[in-house]
């Protein structure tokens, strides 16, 4: 069998990374191999990429792809701001961030905000079950009111609704998927990453060991009957032509800042514009009524000023500059040492 | 008819904050200094925007000194709510000028009372209305000048000076001192022996400077590129004239480029992250916070020590938690910053004792963070950054960066990819590691917390923690030599005083005192932690040894009492001064004097 490489040469083997230390079933493990594939596929340089993220099961996942890459497991709750700092140093960087929905939803809730008021060029990826499965089943921010605990307990609290924030902080790119769908989430993924901004990707993901039970709404079992896919996307890339003649009406073209195109075929009666902001917010507070996980696209403004545009930034890496170009001239400082006479 | 006091006083105006009297202060004290007398003045500020008392001191000292000495020989009363207390704070035979309203009746007979008319004067005599609040405080400027005999053209050296940016603001603002110095003529003699008089030797080529504005100036020639901040007093102003400096000198003019990221975080562990997110990526990056700030970085700065990732950050000590006091001065956060974080952490920290060493140590401390791939401190105080200092101008710095141990793709190929993000290749406890976004296969590695081997994968085995840790103790013992050595003023005596930081302005003016009660002592300023083994040798070299410092349990005592072999321990005292005031000398000559059982 011969092995297929993509652009860059590389195989899907090259992708990978350690093996994972999370319980089978986890839909964590499913969204690490569709970003396997997204990666794989795009033809991303391992050697460009910064793996973030905070702690928690989802936090360990950066260890289980692209293992030639550098990855960053920090401190609980701060993965936006490393990733905001890594980016500042070097904004050739493709860095994606994975956290969880108490990384997010809870400890780091103000930098996730700060993160994406200020349109940080990144992927961020929220791992979301509802649950701390790492320090073993207590409720997490996100999950709904009346649903159950593994031991009963019954959440009467409102959930944060991370797309919401995320839209109505002016993020750029909003999505919602399930990690059991990867016809969805890689477009979707691969879309994210080629977005020049922040791109939020609330993924529902269940955890098999403590909230994958009757009563929970973020067991696999609900996710599966109760999603409601509003478009089904594809992905084309800036260095492919848009081959397929769509039928007039039936897509959006999200046309992201690198060229790439993120083409939306609408599902059924779904005719949603994401980049409508009011519209977004309204879908997603309508499924919920309705009882449903509206999934897709829900909100994109590619254009955007990212961060390090905003800042003025030179697009040859901070990291790299020398005394000659950070360094006052003697002149300079001489004219700085007068002023203080 | 005694004798006139030449050239040495303090001075001091009392008044309301958001009146506009630091701009008279920053006149009084330029036109002063450009007389060729040493000034060194002292902003005492409340937290607060308007309506609360502020004090402006400035220390006149022919001798050049720069400790704060209280008790105020001249005294400029504004306000009447601190009018009685600062009238009794001040010496005998002192000048107070002060609002006529204030009553005198059964006051001090013991001093010169000037009282004037201000809100007339002002109304009377300043045409400009809007700008009537602000120029009635330049107005004592007029009596100032008058009643200590500072020329006029001085006067005008000052107002140039302070409104350089501002140019029509100097007319109206010298004829604002006009009136006060013709209302003195008119109502006034001199009858307090108070004067200045220009001199020479003492502040020639000498510059004005605060720390924290040398300290980001050092940030700046230091080749910082990411800063990350949240605002704090007493320490804001430092990375605002890092953005100030940055606008100036690190924007291409053609394309309008940003040479460095200056970033208002939403808090200091926002703000940390960022640093130490860019340190990781490979730039110089730094974060300025104080006391409560510094509480919020405490996780992310034991990170920055295990996962060994270079950041530099400044504490501006103040008085501890808000609200209260914090805009104080303290020496309070060095025990909590040497070991900050959970777990065995230490830090390396530099102590600036002048805004010569804020400049300095602030470009030093990237190259040490590169080069130890840690967190540098830099603690310096309210005194040392906010107030303005006297000061040599800066070095332009002529050693390139030491940007450390950094493995480039061409260094990788050679090595044929065999490297170890944790080994410990050359015996100094320092791994090599490389940047993010290094274009070779083999470049990238993984950084987790306390779970590493010395190639960076994931374990739990003790042992390679242990010996991680073992690792990290040689590079710190490594630093020891390399940070900072302390300073030692030796003239053989038996008796010696250890200080740090801002404490040493003090400790310049106790010696000259303590020699001339008939007491030689010796000085060693710690300028770094870990302590160098020097120390040992100045403890040992000596009967005894006093450790003069501004917090209440004697912090860098007892860090030296765990550095010092047994028998030496005995010969330490401590001196404290802890009221949020900057040491004065008395505060180390008179208990010293008593401690060495010699009269006064």
């Amino acid at each position: 069998m011969s092995i297929t490489l993509n652009r860059i040469g590389l195989s899907r083997d090259a992708y990978k990374g350690a093996a994972t230390t999370l319980c089978a079933g986890c839909g964590h493990n499913s969204i690490t191999n569709h970003l396997i594939k997204a990666m794989y596929e795009l033809g991303l340089p391992p050697s460009n990429l910064a793996k973030m993220s905070g702690i928690g099961c989802s936090s360990k996942t950066p260890a289980y792809f692209v293992e030639s890459a550098h990855g960053f497991n920090g401190v609980h709750g701060r993965m936006p701001s490393l990733t905001t700092g890594a980016k500042l140093a070097n904004r050739s960087l493709v860095v994606l961030g994975v956290s969880g929905d108490g990384d997010t939803a809870s400890i780091g809730l103000g930098q996730y905000a700060h993160l994406i008021r200020r349109n940080v060029d990144c992927t961020y990826i929220i791992e979301d079950n509802g649950t701390y499965g790492l320090t073993k089943g207590q409720f997490s921010a996100t999950a709904d009111v009346g649903s159950v605990q593994k031991k009963g307990a019954v959440n009467t609290y409102e959930p944060i609704d991370l797309c919401i924030m995320a839209i109505s902080l002016g993020g750029t790119f909003v999505a919602r998927s399930f990690s059991g769908d990867g016809k969805q989430l890689v477009p979707l993924l691969k879309a994210a990453i080629a977005h020049r901004g922040v791109a939020v990707l609330d993924v529902i993901s269940p955890c098999v060991t403590f909230n994958d039970h009757d009563g929970s709404t973020k067991s696999y079992e609900w996710v599966k009957e109760h999603e409601e896919a509003i478009q089904d996307p594809s992905f084309i890339p800036y260095y492919e032509e848009v081959l397929v003649d769509y039928e007039p009406g039936t897509t959006t073209d999200v046309r992201l800042h690198d060229g790439s195109h993120l083409v939306l075929r609408k599902l059924a009666e779904h005719d949603h514009d994401p980049t409508d902001r009011s519209a977004a917010l309204q879908l997603i507070e309508e499924g919920r009524k309705a009882g449903q996980l509206v999934t897709g696209l829900l909100y994109a403004k590619p254009e955007a000023e990212d961060f390090s545009t905003r800042e003025r930034l030179p697009e040859r890496p901070l990291r790299d500059l020398g005394e000659d170009e950070l360094r006052l001239t003697r002149d300079q400082f001489s004219e700085v040492m007068a002023e203080l006479a | 008819m005694s004798e006139l006091n030449v050239n040495d006083l303090t001075f001091q105006a009392a008044t309301v904050n958001g009146s506009g009297s630091q701009t008279s202060n920053s006149v009084l004290m330029r036109a002063i200094f450009s007389m060729g007398i040493p000034v060194a003045p002292k902003n005492i500020f409340p937290s607060n925007i308007e309506g609360l008392p502020t004090w402006f001191q400035v220390r006149i000292s022919e001798a050049g000194y720069q400790a704060r000495k209280g008790d105020p020989d001249v005294l400029v009363a504004l306000n009447p709510a601190t009018w009685a207390a600062d009238l009794a704070g001040v010496r005998p035979g002192a000048a107070v000028i002060h609002d006529a309203a204030y009553s005198t009746l059964n006051a001090r007979s013991d001093v010169h009372y000037h009282p004037v008319p201000f809100a007339s004067l002002a109304k009377t005599k300043i045409e400009n209305d809007k700008l009537r609040k602000q120029l009635l405080n330049m107005i004592y400027v007029g009596f100032v000048a008058r009643l200590l005999e500072i020329p006029f053209e001085n006067i005008e050296i000052g107002v140039r000076r302070h409104f350089l940016s501002k140019p029509r603001a100097v007319q109206v603002n010298l004829d604002a001192v006009t009136v006060g110095m013709d209302y003195w003529d008119e109502n006034f003699t001199k009858k307090d022996l108070h004067v200045l008089r220009p001199m020479t030797g003492r502040t020639e080529g000498l510059v004005l400077a605060e720390g924290n504005q040398a300290a980001a100036l050092g940030c700046i020639m230091g080749g910082c590129t990411v800063a990350a901040w949240y605002p704090i007093t007493p320490s804001s102003s430092l990375c605002e004239y890092i953005g100030s400096y940055a606008e100036r000198f690190r924007v291409d003019p053609v394309t309008g480029e940003k040479r460095i990221a200056v970033v208002q975080a939403e808090d200091e562990l926002a703000a940390v992250g960022m640093a130490i997110g860019a340190g990781w990526a490979g730039a110089r990056a730094m974060t300025s916070t104080a006391g409560p700030g510094l509480s919020l970085m405490a996780e992310f700065a034991g990170l920055a020590y295990y996962a060994e990732i270079p950041v530099v950050i400044f504490d501006i000590q103040r008085v501890g938690p808000s609200t209260g006091l914090p805009t104080r001065t303290s020496q309070a956060d060095l025990g909590f910053v040497y070991t900050l974080s959970h777990g065995d952490t230490k830090h390396l920290v530099l102590l600036p004792a002048t805004v010569a060493e804020c400049y300095e140590m602030g470009i030093a401390a990237f190259d040490l963070a590169d080069r130890f791939q840690t967190a540098v401190f830099v603690l310096s105080d309210l005194d040392l950054g906010m107030n303005w200092w006297m000061t040599p101008p800066f070095q332009y710095p002529e050693q390139p960066f030491d940007r450390g141990k950094v493995l480039t793709a061409a260094r990788l190929e050679e090595l044929k990819g065999d490297w170890g993000r944790y080994r410990d290749v050359d015996g100094d406890g320092i791994p090599y590691r490389t940047l993010p976004g290094t274009d070779h296969p083999l470049a990238g590695y993984f950084t987790r917390g306390s779970g590493h081997d010395e190639n960076a994968r994931y374990t739990e085995s003790g042992e390679t923690y242990a010996r991680n840790l073992d690792r990290l103790s040689r590079k710190f013992e490594t630093a020891r030599t390399e940070v900072p050595a302390p300073i030692v003023e030796s003239e053989g005596a038996a008796v010696g005083v250890i200080a740090f930081g801002s404490t040493h302005h003090a400790v310049v003016e106790a010696r000259d005192q303590l020699k001339a009660a008939g007491l030689k002592v010796d000085y060693l300023r710690v300028r770094a932690l870990p302590l160098a083994d020097s120390i040992k040798e100045f403890v040992t070299d000596h009967k005894r040894v006093y450790v003069v410092e501004q917090n209440r349990d004697g912090q860098l005592y007892d860090l030296l009492r765990l550095h010092l072999p047994a028998a030496e321990i005995g010969k330490l005292n401590s001196i404290r001064r802890y009221d949020g005031q900057p040491i004065p000398a008395d505060a180390i000559t008179r208990p010293l004097l008593e401690l060495e059982a010699i009269p006064a």
